[in-house]
């Protein structure tokens, strides 16, 4: 371990941070369309990505910091268990596969910005688009939180995180400044700023993986080494708990928690806003058919990308904060030129996803709580410049959040996210299929799915924590460890089908239906699918 | 305003054919193999020194894509021998 500040790494960083600040101000040029101050424009890059870019636009949101810290540093902490990772986003693409193209139809048709346009419409409810459009936000906030924390782990590792004793102000400085600038690219640029930077985000990256992959095993010896060293190291015993610190292969005990979470965060992934951002933005329903065969390569990065876990540890890297250990890796086998390559894609790798997440939740906030419940006759230049505002105060929430709590579980922020955005599948994706659901028994499911997760996710106790402790417990009924999010999501379906049975047979009013079967179907050149519609009166004319 | 116009499009939806079957395999293989973690948490056979447990997965990203591109192409075929079987209006009118 080096002390100090390591000089080459920073420079190299600074570099591609001033070169992708400089293309996120000129991305507002970038295919630019007559009407840009809509939030079609601004908050969807005009609705008119293709395959390629689209690919990268999601690529770039979904495989985040979290990716290249969180998911390597599971591995680092305790094994096997942190690889679910990989087959939760295999189970993705063939789950996006059914529904997405349906929700892109839609949309196209009505002009929907955000999952909770297309549940008003559809439903009829504002009750139940303000619970969607709550929990996404609330859901969104941890998430950039996370990104936060990728970019600290890395000025950490570079010495610019400064000491315990430093003032607070000065530690969190780079952290200020990187976040102000997003904030300024993002607010003048808006969905384009993050589409362009996506590209060289992932350049990085791949190259980053490439090398790393090849050139860490055969400096540690190979993976027979990497695996026997980590075996042993995994095998220890932990004081904290008693038992030992992981295992290379999950234990019988350890698999229903394994599949669960897979399955539950697979489930939650397109409920998120930002996904939903990033394919609206994609010219045609065939471009996001197409983008579920190829963007299953991310998936194989991740995966390759979790290794790394075992790589640090096979190294020896003593870590507190398990979130370092990535970066001190690269800091101890790579030159100083690219150990700075790898922070800077990392770094860059949480502004992309940071700036459309922050895009997605104040879409969220401008549609479904400003224009429907404060200002109904807002216009398209008024919600725009709502939303830009809004993306402005998202990042500073995030940034408290990350200031003030404690930082060594940013795994499991994003999971408690993970199971309040989980809580909205029914309502929106049984909608995409049929309309047999009533308004009020989803609005219940949801609320009950919320309660139960956040409870339970509550009085998971760790060594280091009363509280929040994990995103695994006991399934009522089965006694076997699973994952919260997917056991209130249980629930949240059973109290939906049961109170909407009861609420069909008293004849509860039903909301009127602003969408007709053959919306689902639509595709970009059929009639009444605009490639760009008016936000400010598709909504309502309807 | 919401039923009536539901019936005749759900009803020529929800004809099963082989080839719509197919698709539905390819789709819910992944879920069966990689939910089945019983099935392949173990460490032998190991290859190039990862255990099995971590290449039997990254294989299945490959296997997966694969079979999602199966369905993909599968499932465009579908829709246009739909599209010339009622007409040239299709599914959108």
């Amino acid at each position: 371990m080096k002390d100090g500040v390591n000089g080459v790494a920073l420079g190299v960083c600074v570099f591609f941070f001033l070169l992708v600040t400089v293309m996120g101000f000129l991305a507002a040029r970038w295919r630019r369309a007559e009407n840009e101050h809509s939030l079609d424009e601004w908050g969807l890059g005009g609705r008119s990505f293709g395959t390629w870019i689209t690919w990268f636009l999601l690529g770039g949101d979904l495989y985040t910091a979290y990716t290249f810290v969180a998911v390597p540093a599971a591995i680092y902490a305790g094994g096997a268990a942190g690889f679910f990772a990989v087959p939760y986003t295999i189970l993705v693409y063939p789950l996006i596969f059914t529904f997405l193209p349906r929700l892109w139809s839609v949309s196209h048709r009505h002009g929907y910005v955000t999952t909770s346009d297309f549940v008003r419409g559809r439903y009829g409810s504002k009750a139940l688009s303000l619970a969607v459009a709550l929990t996404g936000i609330l859901a969104t906030m941890p998430y950039i939180a996370l990104q936060l924390v990728g970019i600290q782990a890395v000025l950490d590792v570079m010495g610019v995180g400064g000491g315990a004793s430093t003032h607070w102000f000065v530690k969190d400085l780079p952290l200020l400044i990187a976040f102000g600038v997003l904030a300024a690219y993002t607010y003048s640029s808006g969905l384009r700023a993050p589409a362009l930077i996506a590209f060289v985000k992932d350049a990085l990256i791949y190259l980053v993986i490439a090398v790393a992959i090849i050139y860490i095993p055969i400096k540690l010896g190979g993976f027979d080494d990497i695996f026997a060293k980590a075996t042993q190291a995994l095998g220890q015993t932990n004081p904290a708990t008693g038992k030992p610190r992981g295992a290379v292969v999950p234990p019988e005990a350890g698999q229903w928690t394994y599949a669960t979470l897979a399955l539950g965060s697979a489930l939650a992934l397109f409920m998120y806003p930002h996904s939903i951002t990033a394919t609206l933005s994609s010219r045609s329903r065939e471009v996001i058919r197409r983008n579920t065969t190829i963007l299953p390569l991310y998936s194989l990065m991740l995966g390759l990308l979790a290794l790394l876990g075992f790589m640090a540890i096979a190294d020896g890297i003593k870590v507190t904060n398990g979130q370092l250990a990535i970066p001190q890796l690269f800091e101890n086998v790579f030159p100083d030129w690219f150990a700075g390559v790898a922070f800077a894609a990392i770094g860059i790798g949480a502004l992309v996803p940071a700036a459309i997440m922050s895009i997605a939740a104040a879409n969220l906030f401008t549609r479904n709580i400003y224009k429907d419940f404060i200002k109904p006759d807002a216009t398209a230049k008024q919600e725009t410049a709502v939303s830009k505002i809004v993306s402005l105060l998202v990042k500073v929430g995030a940034l408290v959040f990350v200031l003030t709590m404690d930082k060594t579980v940013a795994i499991n922020f994003q999971l408690l996210g993970g199971i309040w955005i989980l809580q909205t599948f029914p309502t929106m994706v049984a909608g995409l299929f049929t309309r047999w659901f009533h308004r009020w028994a989803l609005l219940a499911g949801w609320a009950v799915g919320m309660v139960y997760g956040t409870m339970a996710a509550y009085g998971v106790a760790s060594p280091t924590q009363k509280h929040f402790g994990g995103s695994a417990k006991e399934i009522p009924g089965i006694g076997e460890i699973g994952y919260i999010g997917l056991t209130a999501f249980v629930l949240n379906v059973l109290v939906a089908v049961v109170l909407t049975l009861v609420l069909r047979a008293v004849k509860a009013p039903d909301g009127v239906d602003e969408t007709k079967p053959e919306d689902y179907t639509a595709d970009a050149g059929d009639p009444g699918v605009q490639v760009e519609l008016p936000p400010a009166t598709a909504g309502a004319s309807h | 305003m919401s039923n009536a116009p539901e019936v005749t499009p759900e009803a020529r939806g929800t004809v099963v054919t082989p080839v719509r079957v197919v698709i539905a395999l390819c789709l819910a293989a992944p879920f069966v193999a990689l939910l089945w973690v019983g099935s392949y948490a173990k460490a032998t056979p190991v290859f190039i020194g990862i255990p099995f447990f971590y290449w039997y997965q990254m294989l299945w990203v490959i296997v997966s894509t694969g079979l999602t591109m199966i369905a993909y192409h599968l499932w465009r075929r579908d829709q246009q021998a739909r599209a010339t079987r009622s007409g040239n209006g299709g599914a959108s009118k």
